[in-house]
């Protein structure tokens, strides 16, 4: 196993060097000149060789690579000029936001996916089956950005003032605010220390605060929220582990120790959920783990939509404010995120099935 | 079974159109008998009779304004739909959707739009079954450190969730519908340079090949006339479904505002467009986003079919 793991880490050493290439070259592709960009089209010669200077533009390619590496592994990724405030900064404002919805999403999914998915094999060609298939190919072929748009359309206006009625966006109402953990437990944080960040990143996603603090209004304004974002964001990969529950746990169905344990007496439930359930498992974790960076793209329509401040939305303002250091940054960041997490997925299949192990 | 076993002395065109005309068949009778891919076929049939004919069942033209119409129009921005069969009123104009926000007919932006959703579909994924086709077969043909090298530069472009490095991509390039189209293809080229090497590698040592190779077949014979047919069967079920998230995506980066421009009649770039509008003007974002999931959903409903209709060891069981 410990072996499996070093060969995994240093494989994925190539890839994340590829990334950093990649963004890095497709920042230096990005048309017109980085002073004028950010200075603006009258800054002279003078100041824009300064500038160059400063940002060691004016230092041969190969070496402005080196130098972004090093800054890279030294957890600096850039500035952005839009906000005058460095990347890792905006990202522990930002992706809390991102995490907390994307979360939500992922555990609607799995909540209301993999069940469905159970019904539909083990009433296999009854009318819950056709429903539930039906439901799961309009799920992976719709946009995102359209069911988001509708759902706030049906809850917020349609269902006014019913007990239906669900905000259309933000995160919170007007007038609530959030205070952070640490500050109502009265702990004496640094700022800027380690732990500091960390309590800061966490504190920012509301629900998880508000729980902490014990502030249940905020709880369930923050909830109520959430519900919308969380359920359009949550359709593609529901219908995506719907599907591969329901064909893996047909095929395990069929096999001969199911039709030992059914002919031993055992109990219906417990044939279904220990015996088959189980060992559908696999390529159920394989496609919750595919859809994670889908769950990101989304994420990116889903906040744009709901107006949410989360890294998806810093992104798209990044792109319309031709803000480059956002995009070549959270890109990179959102790229490494998206490698580790494939590498999560792969080490737990190698501990799941031992036989991927020894390839 | 199938192409596979085609006996390496004939391998003349005879013997194979022979064989894999009867496998056509069998899978269009298959993709007939599932009435999932009935749907996707009949939704798509409409979507391509649409596309075809748009210019003569629009009853006006994607871009023009009815306050130019001729005779002029004096209507609301955004105004309801208004169908006289369900009792609008005869004196007004007829809109069956509605107008925008620049007072043109929806109903004809939509018709428009069908054309250029199926365009966007089919080339970038053209572009992507071709280049990923080509990479993955020298990948898989020579081995080595060429396979390495096209490999590792794939994972690269699979270590981004796609539609980022689209985004990515287009923020380089600059937006527009041509430069999405490419973005889009580019991030869809690592799926069919997989499924090619895949094929490849599976068919390289076989005796077929090797008869050919020792008969004096080179490289370029050995690849496109041994190889390629047998990597088809995958290329088909991934090309019909890559069409499908070619679609969403392009959708996803007009809608962004970075695909189509205004005032292209482009799907998502009409929702784009009109999003603030949703609670106002529901029929501007409602029409557009149905049709992209209609689009999409049959692709995926075809795509499923066939890779079901295709499967050699469904054979047995339904032909």
């Amino acid at each position: 196993m410990t072996s499996y793991i070093l060969r995994r880490l240093l494989l994925s050493i190539p890839v994340l060097f590829g990334i950093l290439f990649a963004t890095f070259t497709l920042a230096r592709l990005i048309p017109g000149d980085p002073c004028r960009a950010m200075l603006g089209e009258k800054a002279t010669k003078v100041v824009c060789d300064e500038f160059n200077h400063r940002h060691g533009l004016d230092k041969p390619i190969p070496v402005q690579f080196g130098v972004y590496i090093s800054e890279i592994a030294q957890g600096d990724f850039g500035n952005s000029f839009r906000y005058s405030k460095a990347i890792t900064e905006l990202l522990m404002e930002r992706l809390p936001i991102t995490v907390e919805l994307s979360f939500a999403a992922l555990l609607i999914s799995i909540f209301i996916g993999i069940p469905l998915g159970v019904i539909a094999a083990v009433r296999h060609n009854s009318w819950v089956d056709v429903v539930t298939m039906l439901w799961a190919n309009i799920g992976v072929s719709m946009p995102v950005f359209w069911l988001g748009l509708m759902l706030a359309y049906v809850f917020a206006l349609t269902l006014k003032d019913t007990p239906f009625q669900l905000p259309p966006s933000g995160r919170l109402s007007p007038g609530l605010i959030t205070i952070p953990f640490f500050e109502t437990w009265g702990l004496e944080l640094t700022k800027d220390s380690f732990v500091y960040n960390i309590s800061y990143f966490f504190s920012r996603m509301n629900i998880l605060n508000a729980m902490l603090t014990g502030n249940w209004v905020v709880l369930k304004d923050a909830v109520t929220h959430l519900i919308l974002p969380a359920f359009a964001l949550s359709t593609i990969p529901m219908a995506l582990i719907a599907r591969m529950t329901r064909s893996s746990m047909l095929e395990v169905l069929g096999q001969d120790y199911i039709r030992t344990a059914r002919a031993k007496g055992l109990d219906h439930r417990a044939v279904i959920l220990k015996h088959a359930f189980r060992n559908a498992l696999l390529p159920i974790a394989t496609v919750i783990g595919l859809s994670l960076g889908g769950l990101l793209g989304g994420a990116i329509l889903t906040e744009t939509v709901f107006n949410l401040s989360g890294v998806g939305r810093i992104l798209y303002d990044g792109i319309t404010a031709r803000d480059y250091g956002i995009v070549q940054g959270f890109t990179v960041v959102i790229a490494i995120f998206f490698v580790s997490l494939n590498l999560i997925v792969d080490i737990s299949y190698a501990y799941l099935d031992p036989r991927i192990r020894l390839d | 079974m199938t192409f596979i076993t085609a006996t390496p002395a004939k391998l003349d065109s005879e013997a194979l159109t022979s064989k894999s005309t009867s496998l056509w068949q069998i899978t269009w009778h298959r993709l007939f008998r599932r009435k999932s891919s009935v749907i996707g076929m009949s939704i798509l049939a409409m979507l391509v009779t649409t596309a075809l004919t748009a210019q003569w069942i629009a009853p006006y033209s994607p871009t023009l304004s009815m306050l130019d119409a001729s005779p002029p129009q004096n209507l609301q921005k955004r105004s309801s739909p208004c169908i006289h069969l369900l009792g609008c009123a005869q004196d007004q104009p007829q809109h069956i959707m509605g107008t925008d926000g620049n007072i043109r007919d929806e109903f004809s932006r939509m018709l428009y739009g069908a054309r250029l959703s199926l365009m966007i579909g089919l080339s970038t994924v053209s572009f992507a079954i071709f280049i990923g086709t080509v990479l993955g077969a020298l990948a898989g043909y020579f081995g080595g450190w060429i396979d390495n090298l096209i490999m590792r530069v794939m994972d690269v472009l699979l270590a981004f969730p796609s539609l980022l490095l689209a985004i990515a991509i287009v923020t380089v390039l600059g937006p527009g519908l041509i430069n999405a189209l490419l973005a889009i293809g580019i991030v869809s080229i690592p799926a069919y340079a997989r499924v090619m090497r895949a094929s490849v590698l599976s068919v390289r040592e076989m005796d077929f090949v090797s008869a050919t190779r020792s008969l004096g077949g080179n490289t370029y014979e050995i690849l496109f006339k041994c190889i390629l047919p047998n990597a088809l069967t995958p290329l088909i079920v991934q090309g019909t479904l890559g069409i499908a998230s070619a679609i969403l995506d392009a959708a996803a980066l007009s809608f962004l505002g970075l695909g189509a421009q205004p005032p292209t009649p482009e799907w998502g770039s009409m929702l784009g467009a009109e999003r603030n509008q949703v609670f106002t003007a529901p029929h501007l974002v409602f029409y557009p986003g149905l049709a992209i999931m209609l689009t999409v959903l049959s692709f995926n409903l075809i795509g499923d079919g066939l890779r079901d209709a295709l499967d050699p060891r469904l054979v047995h069981v339904s032909s």
